[in-house]
């Protein structure tokens, strides 16, 4: 700690990222913000990317479709039919797999070299992603049971009665309705953000204890170590950013199956 | 440096309060929405239908192949079982055509020794009859001859004396001799 206060606290002071390193002026003195671009940007990837992957619809396909009709595949089957059941996902596929894809690219725009900023980090857009899975479970759970028998579909454990229901159902309105957003929204945002701020952390860090920490030795040891660290979080972050992506779109669909569900 | 990082995380926290990372802004909530459900309705018109047409045909594809094999394999069977069917049609002619000719030889057999025998039958008595009839001639001519030797003994005999016992004796055996040295 000693060497700590040897620091120069003029130039050299190193300030911890923060919040505010989230907070991006908007380009060329604009209200357009680097987040925007990006937001955009995600979409026209994952669409021109899908579009000419999907574009010949060829019955044997060539390296570039069969690559999309991998991941076209992991939605439509593994969490649309696998979650929603067989008799209606195929109207949500559309659905799932664009949330799929747009949170998906959005993550990864945290570790594409000169991007390197993960769009879902602002809550403001996984605010919106929860909000659209919000209104199409309730939707398509009032439209199917009407207004009340959804309230009652999600608000009423079956096969339970009695006074036990005065408590339970509160809860699970609780649960159902009102917490589902905000826990989508928060979770992919949380992740995306710690993520990104270890990245930032480690690599500002890192380049403080090479450049400027006193003694040399333990600065540049320690700095080094620190861009090891900042690569090992990369990968790390990489599988989080899929996780989190897959973990959205299952929650959507079980949302939306069990809002359609015949029975819970 | 205690002192200053206390001193940064102040400023920061000072700052966070304006910042606040969990208030979304308005703007970006309708820039993500208004971004995703065109993304949403690009990828339904024109991605979705791309890859469901695929599946449908490759679906179709394989479907109408393994019917074809299918057929094919049914027309197999049956050829098959029509050539199998031949086959044993055409033992069992051949087994009805051997034993017709095991039958009809047996039967030629049968006729040829019954024919034979008739024949046998036959000869046996036309020889019968024949010696019949030629016995019939010689006892009928040797009637006629013993008639004629028995007179003309008894001439003899009368013609010698018929007392003499040597006499009459010698007489027959002379008239044997003769009957002898005639034939």
């Amino acid at each position: 700690m000693r060497s700590l206060t040897a620091v120069p606290a003029s130039s050299d002071t190193f300030h911890a990222p923060g919040p505010a390193d989230f907070d991006l002026p908007g380009i060329f003195g604009s209200e357009v913000t680097k987040p925007m671009v990006l937001v955009v940007l995600s979409a026209v990837i994952a669409f021109g990317l899908f579009y000419a992957m999907s574009r010949k619809a060829a019955v044997v396909p060539g390296r570039l479709q069969f690559a999309g009709e991998y991941v076209y595949d992991f939605v439509r089957n593994s969490i649309a039919r696998d979650t929603i059941g067989s008799h209606d996902y195929m109207r949500f596929v559309p659905l799932l797999f664009t949330i799929f894809l747009f949170v998906l690219v959005n993550n990864f725009f945290g570790v594409i070299p000169l991007i390197q900023f993960p769009t879902m980090s602002h809550i403001g857009y996984t605010t919106a992603l929860a909000l659209i899975t919000w209104l199409v479970y309730n939707t398509v759970g009032v439209l199917k049971h009407g207004f009340f028998g959804y309230l009652k579909h999600q608000t009423v454990p079956s096969g339970i009665t009695g006074p036990i229901l005065i408590a339970l159902v509160p809860l699970e309105f609780f649960s159902n309705i009102i917490v589902r957003p905000f826990t989508l929204a928060l979770r992919l945002f949380a992740t995306m953000f710690a993520g990104h701020l270890l990245l930032i952390l480690f690599s500002l860090g890192g380049e403080f204890l090479l450049l400027h920490f006193e003694p040399r030795i333990l600065g540049i040891g320690s700095g080094l170590f620190s861009f090891l660290m900042a690569i090992g979080v990369s990968f790390l972050d990489m599988l989080v950013m899929f996780l989190q992506a897959y973990v959205f779109t299952l929650l959507t669909a079980m949302y939306i199956g069990s809002a359609i569900a015949e029975e819970h | 440096m205690f002192k200053t990082l206390v001193l940064a995380a102040a400023e920061e926290k000072a700052k966070e309060d304006e910042l606040n990372p969990l208030v979304p802004h308005l703007a970006e909530i309708i820039i993500g929405a208004v971004v995703v459900l065109l993304l949403l309705w690009l990828i339904a018109k024109f991605v979705v239908p791309n890859f469901e047409k695929a599946y449908a045909e490759r679906t179709t594809a394989i479907e109408g192949g393994l019917q074809a094999a299918e057929s094919k394999q049914a027309e197999a069977d049956a050829k098959l079982a029509e050539l199998e069917k031949q086959l044993g049609d055409a033992r069992h002619e051949a087994a009805r055509i051997r034993e017709e000719a095991r039958e009809q030889g047996a039967q030629i057999v049968a006729e040829l020794r019954e024919q034979a025998q008739v024949e046998a039958a036959r000869i046996v008595e036309h020889g019968k009859t024949q010696i019949e009839a030629e016995r019939q001639q010689a006892v009928t001519s040797l009637r006629a001859e013993v008639g004629t030797l028995a007179t003309s003994l008894a001439g003899r005999i009368v013609g010698e004396s018929l007392d003499d016992d040597e006499r009459s004796s010698r007489v027959v055996d002379r008239f044997l001799a003769e009957l002898e040295g005639a034939n």
